[in-house]
């Protein structure tokens, strides 16, 4: 299938990609898609969704800063928003004042302030795996169940000030909201019939009196009451704490657990240099981005080199394909702490960057403190599992052997 | 936005970590580049918009971005305006944000000015290169149901990017613009398509801005205000009945200090760096923290730009900004070392 001849949308001299992104195969392994998607061009046409494909960075990273022209506000996925717009889908001047109010509570000042309780809490989450064993022993874990998904869905939700009712499902809520990204398919069908129940005790936990009386929720709610965003609004952004804040931690922090243990020379590098752990974080993003795919909207032709996206299309942005770009990247394919992975994708660019990207780091940095202390080596122990999703890198398992010091 | 009172000749203050030749070749080594720092634009239209007034369009030369700004936000102009001498002014962004390559900033010429407005009413032509700063907001423009805009002279330049917003939000606005006269009121052009939702009170026709509107607050209400003192003062007792955080402004100069709470000296602790530096009664924390061998980015030194911004870990400082609101520095947490000093001995800083 090289073109299709009667849809309307194709009508620029893009290349056309006649691949699903969203395949079990392409989402098991997105790397060879990835490097096509690129391969093709600038931007390429996605015949069986009518949607455009941006794989390169440099063409990624103006794509993200032209807000101008690729819009936010009717959704940042492959269709029209299922449930009230939040910060992400929303384009300026609507978008100002909550960003204003949400990047001031989560500002690498506020976070830093996090530091002690954080590392507290990692050390919870480490100790108790590591305890059983002696100098020089091994113990067998699963870096996704045991570590990735035991920090963030306790200290995030924590420093929100969310209770504890209910935490288990904070991962399968996100989950679906992220595969509402995509297209109709079987992972968005499997989401489908817990939808309405999980946003309805996700919106419960956000109202005023469901928050602790500290926290970033309740930062937002005394925002509201300064009167810089309305009353009204204060529940929709705390939400988007619960909706981003948590399922991308889980998998980024996953990743990098999954980077170290397949780099032993890194991992060495990093224990004998602790003060690498901000760039093991920001370098294993880079590698493999736990937000893959997410979707801007043209909201006039939009030119991307000699090639143009018509108005009112929809274009898939791949974090993935432009943090392995070899036009951006020496090496591209190597998790390399010698590098400077600034600049990379996995955080977004442009005025919908990843607000909560200190929160992230933070908790990172806690972790790897902590098993930097403590571990001399770390290996894969078994298969890894993903768990699939359309716009995340979703891992199942990561088992790990570790030896420690 | 005009910050008269702010003109200090001073050398040019850059930051550490933007060495100076990043200056001069930002626009040309990274054509593509948005990031936060300094950059050099060229002043690319350069026309008188009111008597006194003139609006300079700032292009990126090589049709890069500039970075994104909202209503409210304003600039630093870097100029030089003698030999070795350059001097750093604020103005607000008063044209499009749309405009994803270009700064537009209006500028009254102040005849008490030291040289800063009359070097680019006089001097500064179009094609000249001048040097400007990330845009940076103390007066942005939140979530409501109903905007009061009150503008006095050239406090009328952030107000128009907020009316621009209002427009787009749907939000119901009106605006309240008063001048010497008509003559010297820039915008009245662009506002006549507005009809009724606003008012102009040129003082010469019809005296000082009636503020009676203020007396009562109508449901999810706003006030916006920049302009001289004397309209900020008046606005203030006008809005009496209004919350403190409903009422918001913009000073064209800092606020009138009192004397600083403490006469004996207050010593500085810095975590990062472990050292301790004491600050005398007559020198400020940015001077001591610069004699220590640590500088600080500054610019405005009266506490109005917010570029001196730093964290407090502990101790309670002495606010002395025209920026933090009453929350703001409740919370102890931050302090503009241009002005601000210590309430408690001691501070920790995380410098």
């Amino acid at each position: 299938m090289s073109t299709i001849a009667n849809c309307p949308a194709h009508n620029s001299s893009a290349p056309t990609l006649a691949e699903d992104p969203f395949s079990f195969e392409n989402l098991e392994d997105p790397l060879p898609f990835q490097q096509r998607l690129r391969d093709a061009g600038p931007v390429a046409y996605l015949p069986q969704y009518g949607v455009y494909a941006i794989g390169r960075f440099a063409e990624l990273s103006s794509t993200l800063e032209n807000w101008q022209e690729m819009i936010s506000g009717s959704g940042v996925g492959m269709h029209e928003p299922w449930r009230a717009r939040g910060l992400l889908q929303m384009d300026p001047p609507e978008h100002d004042a909550p960003r204003e109010v949400l990047q001031e509570i989560l500002s690498s000042r506020a976070l830093r302030a996090l530091r002690e309780s954080c590392l507290e809490r990692a050390d919870s989450v480490i100790s108790p795996l590591l305890d059983g064993a002696q100098s020089g022993g091994q113990v067998e874990l699963d870096a996704y169940r045991d570590i990735a998904s035991v920090m963030p869905v306790n200290f995030f939700p924590d420093a929100s000030g969310i209770s504890e009712e209910g935490r288990e499902n904070l991962v399968p809520y996100a989950d679906h909201i992220f595969n509402a990204g995509g297209p109709r398919n079987e992972l968005y069908k499997k989401g489908e019939c817990r939808a309405e129940e999980l946003g309805q005790w996700a919106n419960d936990k956000c109202q005023r009196d469901a928050l602790k009386p500290e926290g970033f929720g309740a930062d937002i709610w005394a925002a509201a009451d300064r009167g810089d965003i309305t009353h009204e609004f204060a529940p929709l952004l705390t939400r988007s704490l619960l909706s981003a804040g948590v399922d991308t931690t889980v998998y980024g922090i996953t990743g990098l657990l999954y980077a170290l243990a397949t780099n032993p020379d890194q991992w060495a590098a990093l224990k004998a240099n602790p003060g690498l752990a901000r760039v093991a974080f920001d370098e294993s993003l880079r590698w493999i981005a736990p937000v893959q795919y997410l979707f801007r909207k043209a909201g006039t032709d939009v030119r991307i080199g000699s090639q143009v996206i018509p108005e009112g299309t929809r274009v898939l942005l791949s974090y993935g394909a432009a943090n392995r770009d070899p036009r951006r990247w020496d090496n591209p394919d190597k998790f390399d702490l010698s590098r400077d992975p600034s600049g990379h994708l996995a955080f977004g660019m442009g005025i919908h960057q990843c607000v909560g990207q200190h929160a992230a780091r933070l908790q990172a940095a806690c972790l790897l403190e902590k098993l930097i202390e403590r571990v001399e080596r770390i290996e894969l122990s078994g298969e890894v599992e993903y768990n699939h999703n359309n716009a995340l890198r979703g891992w199942g398992a990561v088992p790990l052997r570790l030896t420690l010091s | 936005m005009l910050l008269t009172a702010s003109e200090k000749v001073q050398a040019l203050v850059m930051p550490t970590n933007v060495a100076s030749n990043q200056i001069d070749e930002s626009a040309a080594a990274q054509p593509k580049s948005s990031r936060p720092g300094v950059r050099s634009l060229r002043v690319a239209r350069k026309e008188l918009l009111a008597e006194g007034v003139v609006r300079l369009r700032l292009e990126e030369p090589h049709g890069a971005r500039v970075p994104d700004w909202g209503p409210g936000a304003h600039i630093e102009l870097v100029l030089p305006v003698s030999e070795g001498e350059s001097l750093s002014r604020h103005y607000s962004l008063c044209g499009d944000r749309g405009d994803a390559n270009a700064y537009e900033v209006a500028v009254l010429n102040e005849p008490n000015s030291r040289g800063g407005s009359r070097y680019i009413h006089e001097v500064l032509a179009e094609g000249d290169i001048v040097t400007v700063g990330t845009p940076r907001n103390n007066f942005f423009l939140s979530q409501a149901e109903r905007f009061e805009f009150i503008a006095g002279g050239i406090g009328i330049t952030p107000i128009m990017t907020m009316i621009a917003a209002a427009e787009k939000l749907g939000i119901d606005w009106h605006l309240h613009y008063g001048g010497r006269n008509r003559d010297s009121m820039a915008f009245l052009k662009e506002l006549e398509a507005y009809g009724d939702k606003i008012t102009i009170w040129p003082q010469d026709e019809m005296g000082h801005l009636n503020l009676s509107f203020l007396e009562t607050m109508p449901q999810g209400g706003r006030v916006y205000c920049c302009g001289p003192e004397p309209l900020l003062n008046a606005v203030k007792g006008a809005a009496a009945n209004w919350p403190d955080w409903a009422v918001r402004f913009e000073r064209f100069v800092a606020a009138t200090l009192e004397a600083p709470v403490r006469t004996e000296p207050f010593e500085l602790e810095l975590e990062v760096s472990q050292k301790t530096v004491t600050v005398k009664p007559d020198e400020t924390v940015l001077s001591a923290l610069s004699d220590a061998g640590i500088p600080v980015l500054a610019s405005c030194m009266e506490g109005v730009c917010g570029t001196c911004e730093v964290s407090v870990l502990r101790g309670t400082p002495e606010h002395r900004d025209s920026l933090l609101n009453d929350a703001e520095r409740a919370k102890n947490d931050r302090m503009f070392v241009c002005v601000s000093r210590a309430v408690s001995d001691r501070l920790v800083l995380d410098l």
